[in-house]
């Protein structure tokens, strides 16, 4: 025996529908959480990640000590997190004597766990540490650039696994069209060693040049790290594939009252609504303006004229 | 310093890779390491933007605004892609007749009032209040209401629509394409003879559960593997505690002291003590007030202080009760 359940408020409605998968996808919300024990600096970065994606990511503040991101039971609960807040990236700051301010970002497909990096954190040089002219801060929200340098990022498995989610979690929001006055914030990740990324967040000042384009100056702004890779699981080959699939590009709108012929080209249907010829304004009504009746009216005033003449002189 | 130039830039995510740069050797210093990382960077982002502020660009009120052409890394989905709904039974049924659907107006002509009025809801056309009279048919049984039948007859359609409405559903749940403001619950099945809807069970039941089937195992459930974040067993039913093997016969010897206490209880050396005291007196106030209460059904009157002064009494009578068997034993012995 089954019953349908569906909303009774339209703003739940709005909400599951914002939640269903759809075709093309936006960005995706980051999950901030922390395990049982975190250090100062883990806390700070934590907190400065969450300030860089503020519009999209959700801060958890209490301790997890129940999420082991490697272990194959530890990850019921960050499956029931990403489910309930609908976040498909997470990022879980932990810190213990083994694995000192250790960073795991993880991916979601389906909101089960997809894969996984491991990163320590060293060498983390918090906002507030930065000097510089606060007008050339960046906005919240801005869409930023990204470049990774580093034959490294081409060669190791580790690093380039680590490429990708780092392009995942920095990246925003996927738009068509951008305003190429909001572009003020850039993400530089080099590959120092054969485990260590530096990352950093500037903020780019544009100069002028001579032509169109202008000369683009980083100043360091934001935190900046080290990241060592320390593990990483890559995906099942078979989940994978399922979640690269893109839609083929269908026509997404299609354009009502408009065929294409092979012979005629592009046709389109034109609908003109019924005459409502009851309705529709006697174009002799108009006041003053009938000639007909203008002419008989001086016609009879000139026979007036002309009787009263014949009177007269009679 | 790399000869070759060509970085992978990807305008779409405003993304710029250079493969080829490796540093030599690491800067001794952090500064230097910082610089020579930034000025890497700058380079990538000149090259990011001489792609981007060479796309044809369009005015707008804050500034120039650029169509950007889609990324090309592709990055994985965060859901899976949306399955497209299968037809209804009905929609199956009217594309192999030919059926076309007709748009409906909103308001139609009401014979009985001579108004216009809306097709379904609050003062409709045709509602089953507005009939004065029908008709009596030859087909017509006497003693049938036709007002309530007619009304049953809309029930029966009602039902039978949600009927066909659950199946279309659950048809497009099998294949995973429920639309998602749509979830079908799965109501209390009783399997019983009964109505009774399933107990719902416990945290604390559950847990009990799982130990009572844990003890028909040979070891009792000691050794059995238990999930992530189960607690251990706590201590349920007996547990022998057994004497060491080796042990000396001295003052401490837990042997003797065991032997000693099943004697002493046998023979009863000193009565006195084996007396219970705490269960005489529950014994003998639960006695009391029970006669209390049966008084107090008869009388109406309360007497549970002056059962204070009592108890000592019946202490007595009760070491006495022992004294008899005692002195029995000791003249078997």
């Amino acid at each position: 025996m089954m019953k349908i359940k569906t909303p009774r408020n339209g703003r739940v409605r709005r909400e599951l529908e914002k939640r269903a998968p759809k075709l093309v996808e936006t960005g995706k919300k980051t999950l901030i959480l922390q395990g049982t024990k975190t250090s100062g600096t883990l806390n700070g970065v934590l907190s400065e990640i969450y300030h860089l994606k503020k519009g999209g990511a959700v801060r958890f503040t209490r301790k997890n000590d129940n999420i082991r991101p490697f272990e194959s039971g530890g990850e019921t609960s960050l499956e029931f997190f990403s489910l309930k807040t609908d976040c498909s990236i997470f990022v879980y700051g932990s810190h213990s004597k083994k694995r000192p301010n250790n960073l795991v970002i993880g991916r979601m497909y389906d909101h089960h766990v997809y894969d996984l990096v491991e990163v320590g954190v060293e060498n983390f040089k918090s906002i507030e540490s930065f000097t510089y002219d606060k007008k050339m801060a960046p906005r919240v929200g801005s869409k930023p650039f990204i470049a990774f340098v580093g034959e490294g990022f081409e060669n190791v498995d580790e690093l380039k696994h680590l490429k990708e989610v780092l392009l995942d979690l920095l990246r925003g929001e996927v738009v068509e069209n951008i305003n190429l006055a909001g572009l003020d914030r850039a993400y530089v990740c080099t590959a120092i060693s054969s485990n260590k990324v530096y990352l950093t967040h500037c903020a780019i000042r544009l100069k002028k040049s001579g032509t169109v384009v202008p000369r683009m100056e980083l100043v360091e702004v934001g935190p900046s790290m080290d990241l060592v890779v320390r593990r990483h699981r890559l995906p099942n080959e078979g989940l994978r594939k399922e979640a690269m699939r893109t839609a083929k590009d269908q026509p997404k709108k299609k354009i009502k009252n408009v065929s294409s012929d092979a012979i005629e080209g592009t046709i389109g249907k034109i609908y003109i609504p019924d005459q409502k010829v009851g309705d529709v304004a006697l174009p002799n009504k108009a006041k003053g303006v009938k000639r007909e009746r203008r002419e008989a009216k001086k016609k009879e005033a000139n026979e007036r004229a002309s009787k009263k003449q014949k009177e007269e002189s009679e | 310093m790399e000869t070759q130039k060509p970085f992978q830039v990807d305008v779409g995510n405003l993304l710029a890779f250079n493969p080829f740069h490796n540093f030599p050797s690491l800067p001794t210093s952090r500064d230097e390491l910082v610089k020579g990382c930034l000025e890497e960077g700058t380079k990538l982002i000149q090259a990011v933007a001489d792609s981007l502020f060479n796309l044809p660009s369009t005015e707008d009120v804050d500034g120039p605004l650029v169509k950007l052409p889609p990324p090309t890394t592709k990055l994985p989905r965060e859901k899976h892609l949306p399955k497209p709904k299968p037809p209804t039974k009905w929609e199956e049924f009217a594309k192999k007749k030919g059926i076309q659907k007709r748009k409906k107006d909103k308001v139609l002509w009401d014979e009985q009032t001579g108004t216009w009025k809306r097709r379904f809801g609050y003062d409709r056309v045709n509602d089953d209040k507005d009939i004065p009279i029908i008709e009596a048919k030859m087909t017509d049984e006497p003693g049938e209401d036709p007002f309530a039948k007619r009304q049953d007859d809309k029930k029966k359609r009602v039902e039978k629509q949600e009927k066909n409405r659950l199946q279309n559903l659950k048809q497009a749940a099998k294949l995973g394409a429920l639309p998602s403001h749509v979830q079908l619950a799965a109501t209390a099945l009783p399997i019983t003879g009964t109505q009774a809807p399933p107990k719902k069970v416990t945290k604390d039941e559950l847990g009990n559960v799982a130990g009572m089937a844990a003890t028909s195992t040979a070891s009792g459930g000691k050794f059995d593997r238990k999930l992530l974040g189960e607690k251990p067993a706590k201590k349920q039913g007996k547990h022998r505690k057994f004497l060491p093997v080796v042990e000396g016969s001295g003052i401490g010897s837990r042997e003797k002291e065991q032997t000693e206490n099943v004697l002493n209880k046998l023979i009863s050396k000193h009565s006195h003590e084996i007396l219970n005291v705490g269960k005489a007196v529950t014994m003998y106030n639960v006695k009391k007030e029970k006669k209390a209460r049966n008084r107090k059904n008869q009388e109406g009157k309360s007497s549970s202080t002056s059962n204070k002064l009592k108890p000592k009494k019946q202490l007595h009578k009760k070491a006495a009760k022992k004294g008899p068997e005692s002195s029995k034993k000791r003249m078997a012995k």
